[in-house]
């Protein structure tokens, strides 16, 4: 190493004190542990997705096998004149070699070596029942066709992504107007009625919900989206407090302004303060879309009556309970239903992240 | 913590005074009513009347197959809830006994998970972040069946790897994550272990709103990093532990989908994951006892009032709001 650097760097080297090439190498030590550290929470985070993904891709046969191997794999065969033979592990003169049985018998057994036809068949001495198979991974993509098709995947998007969007319109622009007068206009009450509107966040939904039932049952309401959609229409807690929040930072100079020119409160409302709070209303709007796509409970209870049209959350769980012996396709359904919300997560990150800090970070 | 501050501040600031409103005043709460108005047409049809109809059910028999039979039963329900039917007082303790394990396994893990990711010795903290939040945006639905599976006694990962570690668990007798009723508590905490992803974002957000010259403060006086965390980042950021306290108690309550998935009403095993959401779903909708079931409902909301009433009267004893309060 010495003769190998220049004389600046011996310089240099020799100007370092002992003492901050040592915090130099702590500080490296350190990041390496952190970092091992973190990456090792996360393999243990995230195994169960790698279980999925793997058994997604097994035989129905292979996924209940508690001694299957861990990948998708099926034993290997040879073709030898026009007959699969399996590939089995034999013992030969010391040494283990892959070997097509052929004639199997229940002395001896008649081999090919698989990378050697030509050679012509031998005898292998012994039980060939007691050999090990060898296998070979083979991924049985039909399943995710399998269980696409069998929980009509593409109906179950569609009611999902129409309820999706309606209520996300719905409530975030409802949730808009309610968030806009709290922020901004003092009227008698204001104080408690948020106090009852952040009260309707710890309300436990079971205590509206016998009558909300009855009363949409009453309409025959029940068996159709409108018990699902309707209530979303008139704002909702979180979406307010949230656009509340983003609001009051958006100096009332901009609607002064605005009144200047003459615009009432609701053009000031939609032509002023509606676009600057895009970042909020688009971070409320994901927000909303993953409880969409999530919502069971309600759906489940009010679609009762009609499997056609339920979402992908109760349709995945209606699924399960069909496929209960096929572990494999209840995976590749899953899997099916993870991808869209991960993708949308994965293009909106930073919006959808900084919208969760403001809900809970102190302002 | 945000709720509480926001709630604090929307009632400082100048108040409308007793005094007869001008006409800009009277404009300007016409406006904001106008403008709250959505919320509440929605509050009083949604929430409001509900409630009360929810109240008058429950002192009634009333059998949704059968709208016409309705009678009064006076306190009957409430009764037979709180005295004769032990399934009342079971599921609920299964429910608390759950929030007793999971929730602080929950937190402490988004917090130290935070710690973690907010460390300057992380390389690659964005995609850390994005990694340990993505999990919890997988559908509950599927992230249920997930973790029923890799929990499965025979067929699983996680006792695969238990048996690395040279303890024998997998097997009808091994490890029985799903089919031993004192496992449920612990294995319904692995399948919760996805949703901590929000936690842990607001802890982080917490951590990094903690002014650095704290820390470096204490370092001088030669606190190690074991001190600082303890002294330090944790009295900092108790807001943020009490705010995901009080949602996780909320959310807690209301636990049904997991169980509901993997499990159905039928409390396998053992009656063991019949929490308190299941057995009124139970109730209202498969026995179609909507009286009985509003006075279970009730139940809930009193109890989960009286949890959260509680939770806020310890907060002097342990909540750190820094100066200004």
């Amino acid at each position: 190493m010495a003769t190998t650097t220049s004389r600046e760097q011996r310089d240099a080297l020799a100007r370092e004190p002992e003492w901050k090439i040592r915090a130099r190498r702590r500080t490296l030590l350190m990041k390496m542990g952190t970092t091992a550290l973190a990456a090792a929470l996360l393999a243990v985070f995230l195994m169960p997705m790698a279980y999925a993904f793997v058994t997604s891709a097994k035989t129905a046969e292979q996924a209940s096998d508690p001694a299957a191997p861990i990948l998708p794999s099926e034993p290997a065969t040879f073709e030898y004149e026009g007959k699969e033979a399996p590939i089995l592990l034999v013992p030969i003169d010391g040494e283990t070699r892959e070997l097509a049985l052929v004639s199997p018998g229940r002395q001896q057994s008649e081999f090919v070596d698989p990378a050697n036809p030509e050679a012509g068949t031998f005898v292998w001495e012994g039980n060939w029942r007691q050999l090990e198979p060898v296998r070979q991974s083979s991924w049985a993509w039909e399943n995710y066709s399998e269980a696409w098709n069998f929980i009509s995947f593409p109906r179950l998007l569609y009611w999902t992504l129409l309820y999706a969007f309606v209520t996300m319109v719905g409530a975030v622009g409802s949730s808009a107007f309610v968030a806009y007068g709290f922020s901004r206009f003092r009227f008698p009450g204001r104080s408690v009625l948020f106090i009852v509107l952040i009260g309707t966040i710890i309300l436990p939904p079971a205590v509206v919900l016998i009558p909300r039932y009855t009363f949409f049952t009453a309409i025959d309401w029940t068996g159709t989206w409108l018990p699902l959609i309707v209530p979303l229409m008139f704002g909702n807690a979180y979406n307010v407090f949230l656009l509340r929040q983003y609001f009051m930072t958006i100096p009332r100079e901009m609607e002064q302004a605005a009144s200047v020119d003459g615009a009432g409160p609701l053009r000031t409302f939609l032509q002023v303060i509606l676009p600057q709070a895009v970042p909020a209303v688009t971070a409320v709007s994901l927000f909303h879309f993953f409880f969409a796509w999530n919502d069971f409970f309600e759906p489940l209870i009010y679609l009762a009556g009609n499997r056609d049209i339920v979402p992908i959350s109760v349709g995945l769980s209606f699924f399960s309970g069909t496929y209960e012996q096929n572990p494999n396709l209840i995976m590749a359904a899953s899997f099916i239903a993870l991808v869209i919300p991960l993708v949308i997560f994965f293009f909106s990150q930073r919006i959808f992240l900084s919208g969760i800090v403001v809900s809970g970070a102190e302002k | 913590m945000s709720f509480a501050e926001a709630i604090r501040e929307s009632r400082s600031g100048p108040r409308v005074r007793r005094h007869k409103m001008s006409t800009t005043e009277k404009r300007e709460a016409k406006l904001g009513l106008a403008f709250i108005s959505p919320w509440l047409i929605g509050f009083s049809i949604f929430y409001l009347i509900p409630m009360i109809a929810s109240l008058v059910i429950s002192f009634f028999d009333f059998d949704l197959a059968n709208p016409d039979e309705a009678a009064f039963n006076g306190l009957d329900n409430w009764k037979r809830m709180l005295f004769d039917d032990p399934n009342t007082w079971k599921s609920l303790w299964i429910t608390v006994r759950f929030g007793l394990i999971s929730l602080p396994i929950w937190m402490a893990s988004a917090f130290l998970l935070a710690v973690l990711l907010n460390s300057l010795n992380l390389v690659g903290r964005n995609i850390f972040r994005t990694a340990f939040f993505a999990p919890s945006l997988v559908p509950f639905v599927a992230s249920a069946l997930i973790w029923g599976q890799v929990l499965n006694s025979q067929t699983g990962w996680v006792n695969r790897i238990i048996e690395w570690f040279g303890i024998p668990a997998v097997g009808l007798d091994g490890i029985r994550w799903l089919d031993d009723p004192t496992l449920i508590p612990v294995t319904f905490t692995f399948i919760g272990i996805w949703g901590i992803g929000n936690a842990i974002l607001i802890n982080l957000a917490g951590l990094q709103g903690i002014p650095t010259a704290l820390h470096e403060a204490a370092q001088i006086d030669g606190a190690g990093w074991w001190r600082r965390l303890r002294s330090i980042s944790l009295p900092m950021v108790t807001p943020v532990i009490f705010y995901n306290l009080v949602l996780g108690v909320v959310a807690l309550l209301q636990y049904f989908l997991p169980p509901f998935v993997l499990n159905g009403t039928t409390g396998y095993p053992e009656g063991a994951t019949n929490f308190f959401m299941i057995y009124f779903y139970q109730q209202a909708f498969d026995f179609s006892q909507m009286g009985y079931g509003a006075a279970l409902a009730w139940l809930l909301f009193f109890f989960g009032l009286a949890v959260t009433i509680l939770l806020f009267g310890t907060q002097k004893y342990w909540v750190y709001y820094a100066a200004g309060d």
